[in-house]
């Protein structure tokens, strides 16, 4: 099912193409209404946008990338858009990763997104909540994520979701010590 | 990191409030529930009234009330009143610092402090009182079953 920015405004699934049908489940929460779906092709200009304006990086290669890994496997795989008063203004990345690690499947969020002029409107949370559906319907439980220790804007926004410390660390060394 | 005594009963205090900040509570009822000494505790809630997070009204229905943001609050403000646990383990005066052992112990140690202040600075009030919240409806709900 195609949905265009036109349609009829409400909280459901769309798909991106028509080999691509992602479970993407419905929430409905908010006074106002904005839209969480599928990400579509036309999208992606603006999730670019968006990125940059957060990170102060244009990476539109890498964008295309993640949108063609979501393609193929759709049934794992969920990139959501927030749209808001006809705008995409937001979106997230996940996707479930089972065994790595020694880890059972869990659903990773990779990527989050909200423009900075729709901050303080739900809809970060919401994008997290749709996404967190999606998963439990995929059959996993858990939800994770990563995030700089010095993130604190973000760090904030998922502690508040609920998310606390993991049982794994995560560790790096510099390769030409 | 062990927080003084001073900074636990000021977050004990901070959240205990914030959860209803539409009740006045007294010095006593606070320091009653939590076990605490009442003397230190009022110098403590004069010191959170000082920072702005605490106001004490008098009179019948008085006590003190939580007056800031729970949504901006963290951890980490209540604490920065109290104590400076901005440089901790990696402190270079600790004897032995300077020494090769003491570096690379200060490093790991530091690894832990840095860890432990981020989580400080992530946690609102808010947030906080949501896991009290959800840890109450679950036990309630256990005792249901």
């Amino acid at each position: 099912m195609e949905m265009s920015k036109s349609s009829p405004r409400r909280h459901g699934t769309s798909s991106a193409t028509k080999t691509a049908k992602p479970a993407v489940a419905a929430v409905s929460r908010a006074k106002v209404e904005p839209l969480i779906r599928a990400v579509n092709p036309a999208d992606l200009a603006t999730v670019v946008k968006i990125d940059e304006k957060n990170s102060g990086v244009g990476k539109p290669d890498y964008w295309l990338d993640q949108y063609e890994r979501y393609l193929r496997r759709p049934k794992e795989r969920f990139f959501l858009v927030g749209e808001f008063e006809d705008r995409i203004v937001a979106f997230a990345i996940g996707e479930i990763r089972a065994w790595e690690f020694g880890s059972p499947p869990c659903g990773w969020v990779f990527s989050l997104g909200v423009d900075p002029s729709a901050r303080l409107r739900n809809i970060g949370s919401q994008l997290i909540d749709a996404m967190s559906e999606s998963f439990r319907r995929a059959g996993v439980a858990k939800l994770r994520t990563m995030l700089r220790r010095d993130d604190n804007l973000n760090l904030s926004f998922f502690r508040s979701l609920g998310m606390m410390a993991g049982p794994f660390i995560q560790l790096e060394k510099d390769l030409d010590e | 990191m062990k927080l003084q005594k001073a900074t636990l009963f000021a977050l004990y205090a901070v959240l205990d409030l914030a959860e209803d900040r539409d009740k006045p509570r007294s010095a006593g009822e606070i320091a009653e529930k939590y076990g605490i000494s009442i003397n230190h505790l009022a110098k403590v809630l004069r010191d959170l009234g000082r920072a702005g997070l605490v106001e004490a009204a008098r009179g019948v229905g008085g006590g003190y009330r939580f007056v800031g943001n729970a949504k901006r609050v963290t951890l980490m403000d209540v604490i920065e009143i109290f104590e400076d646990i901005r440089s901790g383990a990696g402190d270079a005066r600790d004897p032995g610092a300077s020494t090769d052992i003491g570096t690379s112990l200060h490093v790991v140690l530091g690894e832990i402090e840095d860890i432990a202040r981020a989580t400080l600075r992530s946690v609102t009030i808010e947030t906080l009182l949501k896991h009290v919240r959800r840890d109450r409806d679950q036990r309630r709900a256990a005792a249901a079953e």
